[in-house]
């Protein structure tokens, strides 16, 4: 008898499981829904409205009713894609190196150990790198080149330092088990695993190798911290890498900061939407190509 | 073989990358470390006032970091009692119930909010707070509540993707013996599977505590300030570590303020690094319970 309730007390509390984990289920999506639906809702008045002062024009000065952000886009991807170049190509790299002990079989100490720091800076919070940057690479770029120090460069700089470890651990949860799949007959041919890596197993992955960099991208572009410390923050063109820029996410923390509403609040919402444009299209490209973040 | 250029190239720049990337990393945070350890102590977190009367909120402090590490204590707290649920159990109905379909759809969606940048769930917080102000609540303002509701929304991929993946390592033969006793499948879930993965998806808790404590973008957005004292409710402004970096890297007043900046900055840094050893920890004893077992 005891038993029969016991069971009947089980098989109710596994139905209400159920249901909870169906309640989690439509909170997780409801929120996320929330989200979608109000940054698209924010942002439709200002493609609806246009005018001299819209957002989609290529001057920022609220004192004369201007609000364009295109420079802040054209921002973005200038920074963002000076970082993918380094970073990515810095990742590949050492991805390899990673992949590939001289001796075969176990890595040596030093392998671990720079295993272990690209894990350690998947940890590091931007606004920490940013601080650094601000006290370290700033004035450097300062004393070495000129200018204000604060400038596309640093900001681009730094945003490499900061998706290495994403490319890199992308990278190898891609390349690894291709390699370890070609690494007895490799070994048998008289290759290592650097020169199966070079030869075989990277021209065979170009989809993850671009998925590292698109990741990266996407990983720059939406990062705040790091272009809104170092990037110098004029919302003009930058006509050299060591005159300011002004990204999108930057611009969305100054306005917020320094406005109170109106027009620069539409290029607020402007900006969120772009963002959530950039970055969707990215994990849909991720997604297509099969890795996954 | 013979070793053409490119490859002699390739080869150079792997083993220059093996060592530009640790040298750069140890330099960012080694220089952090050299500044900031030694203002480590009592005087970092209460400056002049008294250790007691400051940690009983009983006299303000305004020249020391405890207002913000309770700040971001309380909204880590917040933002994991709001995500965990929502987070986990989405995980495991991926991993456990969901029908293919429900699987693509649900997976994809996970995937997309895992990669939006984190200024848009502050800008969401933002657009919330306008929206109240011009429907029912005129004098709703950003606050310590809604703060950590846009960082659960933040975090919840990572909750999702753990649990999943903590549910996807368990061997085939214990839901075999489970479903040979006579459990149901939410049985079995719940009686059997969730113990066994609880200290995988705890790992995946503590990495989402490390996301929480050190994003900056979203608080930007509802309702950090920098000089709030203590947060004196859900509905008040608050302090927090991160937030406090960025704003003595660009407000400092003297010598003082940026000692403290760096104290800031290297406490985080420690901080964030003990919560991912802790998950890699709990991560890795997780696998090394189940491993080699089909």
């Amino acid at each position: 008898m005891r038993n029969a309730t016991s069971v009947r007390r089980m098989s109710r509390s596994g139905e209400a499981g159920l249901a909870m984990l169906r309640l989690s289920v439509v909170l997780a999506m409801g929120g996320m829904a929330l989200l979608f639906l109000m940054v698209v809702a924010f942002a439709l008045p200002a493609f609806v409205q246009n005018g001299g002062g819209g957002p989609f024009s290529w001057s920022w000065s609220p004192g004369h009713g201007e609000f364009g952000i295109l420079p802040m886009m054209v921002g973005s991807v200038a920074v963002g894609g000076l970082a993918v170049i380094p970073g990515w190509v810095t990742g590949v790299c050492l991805c390899c190196w990673l992949l590939s002990p001289t001796r075969a079989g176990r890595p040596g100490p030093w392998r671990v150990l720079v295993a272990g720091l690209v894990r350690v800076m998947t940890a590091v919070p931007t606004v920490v790198y940013g601080f650094a940057a601000v006290f370290l690479l700033a004035p450097s770029l300062r004393m070495w080149l000129g200018g204000s120090g604060f400038s596309w460069l640093a900001a681009s700089v730094m945003l490499s330092v900061l998706i290495l470890p994403t490319v890199v651990l992308v990278l190898q949860a891609g390349l690894a088990p291709r390699l370890e799949a070609l690494s007895l007959s490799g070994v048998a041919l008289g290759m290592n695993r650097l020169e199966l890596l070079w030869h075989l197993v990277l021209p065979a992955s170009r989809a993850t190798l671009l998925s590292a960099a698109v990741l990266g991208f996407g990983r720059a572009v939406g990062d705040t911290m790091l272009p809104l410390m170092l990037a110098g923050n004029a919302p003009v063109m930058p006509d050299s890498l060591l005159s300011g820029v002004r990204t999108l996410t930057a611009h969305m923390a100054l306005v917020t900061s320094n406005e109170v509403g109106g027009q620069a609040y539409d290029s607020l919402f402007m900006a969120g939407l772009l963002l959530l444009v950039i970055n969707g299209t990215v994990s849909l490209v991720i997604r297509h190509m099969g890795g996954r973040a | 073989m013979k070793r053409s250029l490119p490859f002699l190239g390739f080869r150079f720049l792997a083993l220059l990358s093996s060592m530009l990337v640790p040298c750069v990393v140890l330099t960012l945070m080694g220089y952090l470390l050299w500044r900031g350890l030694p203002v480590m102590g009592k005087e970092l977190l209460f400056g002049r006032t008294p250790p007691l009367d400051a940690v009983f909120g009983r006299a303000p402090v305004w020249d020391g970091l405890w207002p913000a590490c309770v700040g971001t204590f309380w909204l880590v707290v917040l933002t994991m009692a709001l995500a965990l649920f929502p987070g986990v159990g989405c995980g495991v109905y991926l991993a456990e119930f969901a029908t293919p379909r429900q699987k693509r759809v649900l997976g994809s969606a996970v995937d997309m909010l895992a990669g939006m940048p984190s200024i848009v769930m502050g800008l969401f917080g933002f657009m919330l707070i306008l929206l109240m102000r011009r429907t029912v609540l005129p004098d709703a303002n950003t606050c310590l509540l809604l703060a950590a509701a846009c960082l659960a929304l933040l975090v919840l991929p990572v909750l999702a993707a753990s649990a999943r993946e903590a549910m996807e390592a368990v061997p085939a033969s214990l839901r075999l013996a489970a479903a040979a006793s006579g459990f149901s499948r939410s049985q079995a879930l719940f009686y059997l599977l969730l113990p066994a993965v609880a200290r995988g998806i705890l790992g995946g808790a503590v990495l989402a505590v490390g996301r929480a404590a050190e994003d900056t973008a979203v608080i930007l957005f509802t309702g950090v300030v920098a000089n709030a004292g203590l947060p004196s409710g859900l509905f008040g402004k608050f302090e927090a570590l991160s937030f406090d970096i960025y704003y003595i890297s660009s407000q400092y007043q003297d010598q003082a303020e940026l000692l403290r900046g760096f104290g800031a900055a290297a406490l985080l840094l420690m901080v964030s690094c003990l919560l991912l050893a802790t998950a890699r920890g709990l991560e890795r004893s997780f696998r090394r319970r189940w491993r080699g077992k089909a």
